[in-house]
């Protein structure tokens, strides 16, 4: 049995996030709404593990709080992608070539032709920036991302002939999505989501580093580069450290989500 | 084929609509006034009946939307609250920045992202499709505007070989234009390149499992002959779908872009028109953002049917 | 002269051929007879050096002298095509989507180097011609979705044959194919085999097939070759128990004593189903597409009753309005007296009254459940009794399984076996009809012997009736009283099974029996002695 390199690398790399950010609720090694600018930009110490930044809060700190928002909105964003996503694209493929069917792929196309930033931006320029505007914006786009896969695989599934022995049980629509199409789906929604998850983490730094996402003083990775921008000419650790935990987490996300596809889908194809 | 194009087109032009509808509602109705909005809560009543007026706020609101629609498509985008200028010349100024800014980072993600997801389709179980592998797993990790940052530190900063930022203008010269281009182009390209890469390969290994091969190979041509025959134009199918979506994230992700390395393109002045709350800048841009992405889903779905003989036949 | 010696094949060190040896003579038809996982692929392959990767080859395969085992990649490269040609089962992907037939068949010319361009498109058109599909209605710019399965197959051998090769390899060529299609593709073969003096392994697992096309036949089984010799020697004379067992299953006759009741279980009067045909136009919408035209029949308590037809007829449209998931346009359908409904308007009553066993064991189940669960659904019918499980292993027993199958995933169990399952899922409730969809089409000849002796043992003890649908006339021969032929939506000929057969009435029906490949009479005389 071949080892699931990607899966366990994947898989410490993400625990290791999430347990920093369990962790931060309890425990950070200083206090990050405390602004001791006498302490600003030192350099790595058995104090200050990674140094601090301009105003002098503890770098380590900081990651560990902005990874809780970009963990925060990039979960809800897929919850929001899948909770509506999954049951229109589930009612779509059952009625395949209806009108709700028709509708439902044209709100997804509608959509799509707004990517995450441009409904941010929409969001705040009515209601101001906010960390609930980042996730509303990428929650929103997910839902067609969600609805169009669901669709395509459940499409698929609906042409098997169980589906049609389960029809002559006299059972439903409704009924046969949730019993027979959905738990051979699943596989892939789940991949699907930890694809979304990555995406979610990416566009949250890029919203937050252009000020639509969490404001000030909640800290987040994207802010925490923006910030860092000013400094790159003399200090460029603060550039550095909130890129690579970015880095990281995008990264143990998307082996974790290869690695858990590998295992779901047992089909090896070999060529010739 | 015809008979597709026409109806993509009417596909396309409903879109459009819809959208309109959904900008028109976001920005016009959701403020509730939107004179008293731009100008804050602390305006005097004189002062926002005049803007009233100014902003033709008085209609109906389907009044006020088809007047805005057929304004737009007779070009007129508004006046800017802020500028006092005309939307469209604000418009048209950032265009040339953000636009070719958009297409070279198009172009050098398909120039990369190509020839290595050949490659490692071709050479796959050995070395190098590994390394090519783990590189773009990389690439689709690193943010592109963190990207943007290390390349200003590497290549502006320490070796000077660029400016930090700032756009040098056509009027220089298209090679000046390009330099200042390049390294955001660069670090929008890298994430890009490295999704479309795995893709290509994951598409051309898809293909290789098909049928079709088989009977290549037993007509006697050799695995090389047989990818590049039969193989690269059915695996492209799934990847061009793949670049239409791709370009929606570009055109985002060259706004985000655009702040690191200060240039004066569509990303500024819609950031601006937020701040200043110019809701008919912001009102433009985004209809012209989605006018964009729609019109790529639009050229993709042609170019799908001039790829795939079996779209255009209806079936 | 192509040549086998001691062949033997392991892949990831599982055999798979174990000393193959045989030898087909210019100009001849060889048939490579057996079931799945008998190798009979595998040794094509071989040949083709095709194999899948970790494929471990022994022996020697000489073609014209060369030992083509020890051919390099590309010398095997020169050869594929032009001396050794291979045909496959699956027509309707063998085809690249985006690229025309005609430009197809010309680069088997190109890549050889044989031809230029405009001679090798010259040479294609010519080859075209020759296969049977004529340039006016097939022209080279054609592309293969636009071909049916049969043309796609011929479209295949012209490529296969464009440069004349020594040796063609048909592997399971007509399998996807309709009776009366194959007849054309394989007396196409015969003809090509003629004229060019070309030699020809026919791979099938039909030994009607066979019987009517080779010159000499070879038996495989679990890799390994059992019994082989002149065709018709063979038959008349043939001495392994496996080759005799294979035999006996292909033409295999159920005891079943038919008990057709006087009370109709199933009515169809002046059934009418018309569906909405795909847009062409833009602004033109086609007019319906009527898969069903005013079918009647009756099918008596207790009885069997065929529905014999080839794909595109409308028989599974009918079978659909049958059960009830697809309303007719007119017409009505009546089980045991009461109307059938389409969709919500069917009532459970009725809908437990009849049940289906499918076609595909490997789509048949919901690949989540346990064989309990999947055998229990009809009881969505009706209210889920306390002793389920007794029900179960009742149902689990009658056909044959162990009740203890019911705590097992469907995968863990082959294809004969499913299709028990299958049935035992159809017998849960105990319907009145059972609706048999090609329910043997898929299986082995040897495991398709056995579901046919279940069927009738089944019929004869619970009194059910069957509509059993096939194409396969020999099976339809073998398990019916009457029976249905339908042609483009309509019943064209009914009556008694024997009657039908031997002496049929309409002249689809005839051209069906002709098309259908037969073991002579007198070769299984000897059989039956």
């Amino acid at each position: 049995m071949k080892l699931p390199v990607q899966l366990i690398t994947g898989t410490i790399l993400t625990g290791f996030f999430v347990v920093a950010v369990a962790l931060s609720f309890f425990w950070t090694p200083h206090d990050v709404t405390i602004l001791t600018i006498a302490d600003k930009l030192q350099t790595p110490s058995a104090e200050y593990w990674l140094g601090t930044d301009h105003f002098g809060r503890d770098m380590f700190s900081m990651l560990m709080v902005g990874a809780r928002t970009s963990i925060a909105v990039a979960i809800v964003a897929v919850g929001i992608g899948m909770g509506v996503g999954v049951p229109l694209g589930l009612m779509a493929a059952a009625n395949r070539g209806s009108l709700l069917d028709e509708v439902i792929m044209r709100g997804n196309d509608l959509i799509f032709a707004f990517p995450s930033l441009v409904i941010a931006i929409l969001i705040t320029a009515v209601f101001g920036p906010s960390a609930l505007n980042a996730i509303l914006a990428i929650g929103i786009f997910n839902i067609p991302v969600f609805a169009r896969v669901t669709r395509g695989a459940a499409l698929s599934v609906w042409t098997l002939d169980y589906i049609l022995a389960a029809r002559t049980c006299g059972k439903r629509a409704l009924r046969i999505s949730v019993e027979h199409i959905l738990p051979n789906i699943a596989n892939l929604l789940i991949v699907q989501g930890t694809i979304q998850f990555s995406l979610g983490i990416l566009a949250e730094a890029g919203l937050s580093y252009v000020g639509l996402g969490a404001q000030p003083p909640t800290p987040s990775w994207g802010r925490m580069l923006a910030d860092a921008q000013t400094y790159i000419y003399s200090d460029a650790r603060l550039a550095f450290l909130p890129g690579i935990a970015i880095v990281l987490m995008v990264l143990g996300l998307n082996l974790m989500g290869d690695g858990l596809r590998d295992l779901l889908d047992p089909r090896i194809r070999r060529e010739r | 084929m015809i008979r597709f194009a026409a109806t993509r087109l009417l596909s396309l032009s409903l879109s459009l609509l819809m959208a309109s509808v959904v900008v028109f509602a976001v920005v016009e109705v959701i403020p509730g006034d939107p004179a008293s909005y731009m100008l804050g809560l602390n305006a005097a009543p004189e002062a926002v009946i005049a803007l009233r007026d100014e902003l033709g706020l008085n209609g109906t609101l389907w009044a006020r939307y088809f007047g805005w629609v057929t304004g737009m498509l007779a070009g007129d985008f508004g006046t800017s609250y802020t500028y006092r200028v005309p939307v469209s010349d604000l418009i048209t100024q950032r265009l040339w920045v953000s636009l070719p800014l958009a297409l070279f980072a198009l172009l050098l993600s398909t120039l990369i992202a190509f020839p290595v997801g050949l490659i490692a389709a071709a050479r796959r179980g050995k070395p190098s499709d590994y390394v090519i592998m783990g590189v773009t797993q990389l690439g689709i990790a690193v943010p592109n505007f963190w990207f943007a940052m290390l390349l200003v530190l590497v290549f502006a900063i320490n070796l000077h070989w660029f400016n930090a930022g700032g756009f040098a203008g056509w009027e220089n010269g298209l090679l000046a234009g390009l330099k200042s281009l390049t390294l955001p182009a660069i670090s929008l390209a890298l994430p890009q390149a490295s999704i479309l890469a795995r893709i290509m390969r994951s598409s051309l290994l898809e293909t290789l499992t098909q049928d079709y091969i088989r009977t290549a190979r037993a007509k006697g041509l050799t695995r090389a002959q047989a990818l590049r025959r039969h193989a690269l134009r059915n695996a492209m199918i799934p990847v061009l779908t793949i670049i239409g979506l791709q370009f929606s994230f570009l055109i985002a992700g060259g706004i985000i872009i655009e702040n690191v390395f200060y240039l004066p393109g569509l990303g500024r002045l819609i950031f601006q028109g937020i701040t200043q709350r110019d809701l008919v800048v912001v009102e433009s841009v985004v209809m012209l953002l989605v006018f964009a992405v729609i019109t790529v889903t639009f050229l993709v779905d042609i170019a799908y049917a001039a790829v795939d003989p079996r779209l255009r036949s209806g079936r | 002269m192509i040549s086998l010696q001691n062949l033997t094949l392991t892949i990831h060190d599982t055999p798979i051929l174990t000393d193959v040896s045989f030898e087909i003579p210019q100009g001849q038809i060889f048939g490579l007879v057996g079931e799945s996982g008998s190798g009979k692929s595998m040794t094509a392959l071989a040949l083709m050096q095709l194999l899948p990767l970790g494929s471990v080859v022994g022996g020697h395969v000489t073609v014209e002298g060369a030992d083509v085992l020890t051919l390099s990649e590309p010398d095997m490269c020169a050869l594929r095509g032009n001396e050794i040609s291979m045909i496959f089962q699956e027509p309707m992907t063998a085809l690249n989507p985006v690229q025309s037939i005609g430009n197809q068949v010309a680069e088997t010319l190109l890549i050889h180097g044989k031809a230029s361009k405009s001679e090798a498109a010259k040479i294609a058109r010519k080859m075209l011609d020759r296969v049977g599909l004529p340039a006016d209605r097939f022209p080279s710019s054609r592309y293969p979705h636009e071909l049916s399965g049969g043309q796609r197959q011929r479209v295949c051998i012209a490529m296969a044959i464009a440069l004349r090769p020594k040796l063609l390899i048909a592997d399971e060529p007509t399998t996807a194919l309709d009776v009366t299609t194959q007849a054309q593709i394989l007396e196409l073969l015969r003809k090509l085999v003629v004229e060019e003096n070309m030699s020809l392994l026919l791979i099938t697992h039909d030994l009607a097939v066979v019987a009517g096309m080779a010159d000499h036949v070879a038996v495989m089984r679990k890799g390994e070759l059992v019994e082989q010799g002149p065709t018709e020697q063979l038959f008349k004379t043939m001495t392994h128990p496996y080759t005799k067992q294979l035999f006996e299953a292909s033409s295999h006759q159920p005891d079943r004593v038919g008990d057709t009741q006087k009370t109709p279980i199933l009515e169809v009067k002046n059934a009418i189903r018309e569906y909405a045909a795909p847009r062409t136009k833009l602004f033109h919408r086609p007019a319906p597409f009527r898969a069903v035209n005013n079918v009647s029949f009756t099918l008596m308590r207790g009885e069997s009753l065929g529905l014999v037809g080839e794909s595109g007829c409308g028989k599974s449209t009918l079978t659909r309005a049958i059960l009830g998931l697809d309303p007719l346009q007119g017409g009505e359908i009546r089980l045991s007296g009461e109307p059938v409904l389409a969709g919500e308007h069917m009532p459970a009553s009725l809908r437990q009254k009849v049940q289906i066993v499918f076609q595909d064991p490997y789509g048949s189940f919901n690949p989540r459940h346990k064989v309990q669960r999947l055998v229990m659904e009809p009881f969505h019918l009706t209210q889920v009794p306390e002793n389920s499980r007794a029900h179960v292993a009742e149902a689990l027993e009658t056909v044959g399984m162990e009740a203890d199958a019911m705590d097992r995933y469907i995968h863990e169990f082959s294809g004969g076996q499913r299709q028990r399952i299958a049935i035992a899922r159809a017998l849960v409730l105990h319907p009145d009809l059972i609706v048999l969809d090609e329910a043997v089409s898929a299986l082995d000849v040897s495991i398709r012997a056995q579901i046919l002796d279940l069927l009738a043992d089944l019929q004869t003890r619970l009194g059910l009736s069957y509509l059993f649908i096939s194409h396969d006339l020999t099976v339809v021969r073998a398990i019916t009283d009457r029976v249905l032929v339908m042609k483009a939506g309509e019943i064209v000929e009914q009556g008694p099974t024997e009657q039908v057969f031997t002496a049929p009435s309409h002249p689809y029906t005839q051209q069906l029996l002709d098309a259908a490949p037969q073991i002579p009479d007198d070769w299984q005389e000897t059989k039956h002695a």
